[in-house]
């Protein structure tokens, strides 16, 4: 038997600008077993509900994450508005799918890209890169900020998005679809590509299952289950199918999110055809009193919110599961029994966000 | 040959323009609503407060009897609390960005000379008018005071024709 070594991987690592740590036991070449430590960023930004009054608490859960902010903001406000019974009109609903669709476009566009670094091939990855500019573009047109939106508050939306923006929306849609395309086609069938993800990190239905996995990850693995048919803001009169892929591999995870890129840009489409006239935001009186679970569909997968009020201005408790705590496990397993040079892409795979599950 | 599917993008990324804006040297064209920095226009402002009390991150120090107004950047997360709750309208985005710094530095405003006496003036009308009203409800006091004297001895005079 050969001897055994540890080598730590991150919480500094190239190949992932967040911190987390893992003790990779090594066997020569092969991983036998992966110990994760995180820990690294953790801000106490749950305990901050304490302290900032309700609504201004929709700009700390904005900035639990850079990349997901829109779908924190968004569960956020969901759960209090249960709690106090607020109903958001039609619009607002249209407007927060399309904003929704929109920063999954460019969390999974991003993912690509580091996927692609990942494995080293530059040239894809900043090609991905250079399209997702273009969603930052129209995000930045519609609320004023790149990946901090601020547009979102208990009740509604703080500003409205002018039709003839969302109009003028569809030709960048357009164009991001064609370029894309380029790329996804490299991503799905370029022998080189393939020879990285095909078979690497196998995880089966049952396993998935098991392990409490969600988002793409799940759905890499055949599992057919996504939050938006929950049917929260406008996801009930859009018409989209879940998908899915069986390969239950790497590439299977990376086809599912390639496919939900394109997903999201027909679901911004149909929303901008129907968004209805009106009002965006409805008037909040009083203080919250009550409790609420939301989940959602992140780009990552599924988060939930809780929010306890006690019907004062400052909430008692808030509470996110954050989908890469949920695929952790999954990445400890995967990393079981495979090659160092693999490392990177597993870690990758699950798309972690460890500010999210730090908070 | 499925690996060199990806030779055309690469050839034609090679050869064509960059991508990125080529700054400092070209500045960066801005959307009409990008969130840079708060400005804030002493000839409008009326130093109520309102918008210290709505900012999040307290990055606003308003200062009535100074009649100054102070921003502290590097706190300020550029959410715009402050821009939609001001009352007069002078609070406003800029697009630039806040330019960096290598100090924590808070940026303090007088009000505009102008503005100064204008509010001189609204305090002058306002402690007029509170004298007036003062004087008003005092006078009126008075005569209601006066007019029950006036009852009371009527009412007095009469039970004497009675009795
Ligand atoms: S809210 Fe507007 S008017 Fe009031 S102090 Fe602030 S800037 Fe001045
Ligand atoms: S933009 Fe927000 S953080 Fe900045 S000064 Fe205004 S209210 Fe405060």
């Amino acid at each position: 038997m050969s001897s055994r070594s540890v080598i730590p991987f991150g919480p500094q690592h190239p190949v992932l600008p967040e911190p987390i740590h893992l003790d990779l036991v090594l066997e020569d070449e092969k991983v036998v077993e992966a110990v994760p430590s995180i820990g690294f960023v953790h801000r106490g930004l749950e305990s901050l509900v304490t302290k900032k009054d309700f609504k201004e608490m929709v700009y700390v859960a904005e900035r639990i994450c850079g990349i997901c902010s829109f779908g924190h903001g968004f569960g956020y406000c969901d759960a209090v508005e249960h709690i106090m019974d607020i109903e958001v009109t039609e619009r607002a609903n249209y407007l927060r799918t399309i904003l929704f669709e929109m920063s999954r476009m460019h969390s999974h566009i991003l993912w690509l890209g580091l996927m692609a670094d990942a494995f080293g091939f530059e040239s894809l990855f900043m090609d991905t890169w250079r399209i997702r500019e273009k969603v930052l573009d129209m995000l930045e047109a519609a609320t004023g900020g790149r990946v901090i939106f601020s547009i979102l508050d208990v009740g509604g939306l703080r500003r409205d998005i002018p039709d003839d923006m969302l109009k003028s929306f569809l030709p960048v849609l357009d164009e991001i679809e064609k370029e894309l395309a380029i790329d996804v086609k490299a991503f799905l069938n370029d022998s080189a590509v393939k020879s990285r993800l095909c078979g690497v990190g196998f995880l089966s239905a049952e396993q998935v299952e098991k392990l409490g996995c969600c988002g793409p990850f799940l759905r890499g693995s055949g599992v057919k289950r996504d939050s938006r048919k929950l049917g929260y803001a406008a996801y009930d009169d859009i018409d989209f199918e879940i998908i899915t892929s069986d390969d239950c591999d790497t590439y299977g995870r990376t086809f599912v999110r390639a496919q939900e890129i394109l997903q999201s840009i027909s679901i911004i489409r149909q929303a901008i055809e129907k968004v209805p006239a009106g009002e965006v935001m409805v008037p909040v009186k009083g203080f919250p009193k009550g409790e609420h679970m939301t989940r959602i569909e992140q780009p990552r997968g599924e988060a939930c919110y809780y929010v306890k009020a006690n019907g004062t201005k400052f909430l008692e408790r808030m509470r996110v599961r954050t989908p890469t705590f949920a695929n952790i496990p999954a990445l400890t397993e995967t990393l079981q029994g495979c090659s160092l040079s693999d490392v990177p892409i597993l870690v990758v795979a699950i798309d972690p966000c460890i500010s999210c599950t730090e908070r | 040959m499925n690996n060199v599917n990806y030779i055309g993008q690469t050839l034609k990324n090679l050869f064509s323009k960059p991508a990125t804006v080529k700054y400092p040297f070209e500045p960066r064209e801005f959307p009409e609503r990008t969130r840079g920095h708060v400005e804030n226009d002493m000839d409008v402002c009326i130093l109520c407060g309102l918008c210290q009390m709505r900012c999040p991150t307290g990055a606003i120090t308003v200062d009535k009897k100074g009649q100054t107004w102070a921003i502290r950047p590097f706190s300020c997360i550029q959410c715009r609390s402050c821009v939609d709750n001001c009352p007069k309208k002078s609070l406003s985005m800029g697009q630039q960005y806040q330019e960096p710094g290598t100090e924590k530095i808070e940026k303090k405003f007088d009000l505009s000379d102008k503005q100064k006496e204008a509010l001189a003036e609204q305090a002058r009308i306002a402690v007029e008018k509170a004298a007036a009203a003062k004087a008003a409800m005092e006078a009126k006091k008075k005569a209601e005071a006066e007019a029950a004297a006036k009852a009371t001895e009527a009412a007095g005079s009469t039970a004497d024709v009675k009795g």
